[in-house]
């Protein structure tokens, strides 16, 4: 089957940065879940942002950037309104921040799905409330006519998800969807992504920092430092990723039953920037 | 070193009950975990006793001090707060440099260039971000900014509300490390919101688990592995946890 997405190459300089926030990045997805990895500012959202083009005053080249039959290097801003929201959705980093702090939470799902969907206001509502209570919200009525200063932390990613859930994508690019849901209500929303996957078909693109999530929930995962894709593996094999950086990564990680001696950190080396095939 | 002292803290949003007397005491130079089902109430507990809410009954004490009772100069050097949400807490139109260095100007500060520096090292982003803004930096940078400008006040007590939830693990090593630093060298204490079971074993002493506004059970930290939950919530949220961790 032909890849959802083939990106190749990509690179990424925000307007007056001194040097490029992402370098070479090449990756295809299929109809898979493929995690990314990395260190804070490596550049994952920034790809993620790319693809969607919402970097207008970045200065993106790639040597190809496909997603389906578009060509999201030189498709005008025309065709991408019609892709956008559509055939690929971004579940957002900061929800809170994302969200129109001045309009209630329900209020806002109902209208992304109108402005997809041609139905009348009652039957959006009615949608809105039931996404609301398939992402595990207690109490559906009462959270939709929130504001998004009033809902906790977890229930504003869960907004996110909700909205997303609304439309029809081959594409999703969830960042850090899951991080202020406690366990429980993590492993509900996961499995909510993983029926996209299974039954539709889409390709997911899961940035997290969570490396259990991403070990046991993802198929592949490229592991990012500096604006890099350092290592690409599979899931099941994290904990044997050979990049130094990858390495110092896995050592971080608290474990329950832990010793709590200080967590080792990373002697970051000049050295690192080099992909693993250059590493040897 | 000063202790936290929450007594039947309540609190409504018109109908809607959020707290109900929720009580507990977090000891002088303590690390004290809050965690707890998304919504039920651990961010709106910190929002309370750092008086960014009023509209709350029950009494919450910072060392000898009932918070309401403090002025506000008082309460910003003696209690400072990490939000969950970075973003919403850093002004878009302030560079970093700003938002660090108003609680210093404001508090008469010395030396506030130095501090700067150091405050931007301990949280490990290079000193040149001081004069970005925040949607010029990556989240998990904008949460170590935020980081940052709790600390730099010098504080005796962190509200620390999911820290490192934006953070990488390597960071995310880093950034506890500094804590657990600060707290052995300046006595800080901490009451830390996180929904990682294996950050909150590495860091806290006791934890909290919260459900539907309400404490379910206060374990010690070695009641996470040694299996001294005894509140059927608390036991499901612990063992998810074990499961999660082990292949989820
Ligand atoms: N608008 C901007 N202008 C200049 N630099 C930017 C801008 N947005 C992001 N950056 C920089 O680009 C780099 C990559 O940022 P990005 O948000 O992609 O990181 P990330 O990998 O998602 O990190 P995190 O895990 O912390 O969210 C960072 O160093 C950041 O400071
Ligand atoms: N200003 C407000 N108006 C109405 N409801 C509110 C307001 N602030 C908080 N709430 C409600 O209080 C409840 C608890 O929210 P809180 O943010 O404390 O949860 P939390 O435990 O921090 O959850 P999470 O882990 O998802 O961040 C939620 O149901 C929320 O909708
Ligand atoms: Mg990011
Ligand atoms: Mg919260």
């Amino acid at each position: 089957m032909d890849p959802v997405l083939d990106i190749q190459r990509l690179s990424i300089r925000y307007a007056g940065a001194p040097a490029p926030a992402v370098r070479d990045v090449s990756f295809t997805l299929g109809r898979e879940r493929l995690g990314i990895v990395g260190e804070s500012g490596s550049g994952k959202s920034t790809v993620g942002r790319a693809i969607m083009r919402l970097l207008d005053t970045a200065e993106i080249t790639a040597d190809r950037m496909q997603f389906e039959e578009v060509d999201l290097l030189n498709a005008p801003e025309r065709k991408m309104l019609d892709v956008r929201g559509k055939r690929m959705s971004m579940i957002l980093q900061d929800p809170k921040f994302s969200l129109n702090p001045i309009q209630r939470c329900g209020h806002q799902i109902a209208e992304a799905y109108r402005t997809h969907v041609r139905c009348s206001k009652s039957e959006a509502r009615a949608r809105a409330i039931a996404m609301l209570e398939q992402v595990h919200i207690r109490d559906p009525e009462r959270v939709y006519d929130l504001y998004p200063h009033e809902v906790s932390g977890g229930m504003g990613q869960r907004v996110m998800i909700a909205m997303m859930l609304l439309t029809d994508p081959d594409l999703v690019i969830a960042d850090e969807p899951t991080s202020a849901l406690d366990v429980t209500v993590r492993l509900q929303v996961l499995r909510i992504l993983d029926g996209l996957v299974r039954d539709k078909g889409i390709g997911l693109i899961m940035i997290s920092h969570d490396l259990n999530l991403v070990r046991a929930f993802c198929d592949r995962v490229l592991i990012m430092y500096a604006g890099r894709v350092v290592e690409a593996l599979d899931a099941r094999d994290l904990d044997n990723a050979q990049h130094p950086y990858s390495r110092g990564l896995l050592a971080a990680q608290p474990r329950i039953g832990g010793t709590r001696e200080p967590l080792p950190v990373l002697a970051r080396q000049d050295s690192w920037l080099e992909p693993l095939e250059a590493q040897a | 070193m000063k202790p936290i002292i929450i007594d039947r803290l309540s609190i409504s949003f018109g109908p809607i009950r959020v707290l109900h007397d929720v009580s507990f005491d977090v000891t002088a130079g303590e690390c004290f975990g809050l965690v707890g089902e998304s919504g039920s109430g651990k961010s709106t507990i910190l929002r309370c006793a750092s008086m960014l809410t009023d509209i709350w009954d029950g009494t919450v004490r910072i060392g000898e001090h009932d918070v309401r009772k403090m002025p506000v100069a008082e309460r910003c050097r003696t209690v400072q707060m990490v939000f969950q949400d970075p973003y919403g807490s850093l002004h878009p139109r302030h560079s970093i440099r700003t938002a660090l260095d108003e609680g210093l100007r404001i508090n008469g500060f010395d030396d506030r260039e130095a501090r700067l520096a150091q405050a931007m090292r301990d949280v490990g982003l290079p000193v040149e971000f001081l004069d970005r803004y925040p949607h010029q930096l990556s989240g998990g940078q904008r949460q170590r900014v935020a980081i940052a400008r709790a600390l730099i006040l010098e504080p005796d007590v962190l509200f620390l509300d999911e820290p490192t939830s934006a953070l990488d693990v390597s960071v995310q090593a880093e950034v506890l490390n500094l804590l657990v630093r600060l707290q052995q060298e300046k006595g800080f204490t901490y009451l830390m919101v996180s929904h990682d079971l294996a950050v909150v074993d590495h860091m806290c002493d006791r934890f909290a688990i919260m459900q539907h506004g309400r404490i379910v059970e206060v374990l010690d930290r070695d009641a996470i592995t040694g299996g001294g939950a005894t509140q059927p919530y608390a036991k499901q949220l612990i063992d998810a946890s074990l499961e999660y961790e082990r292949a989820i």
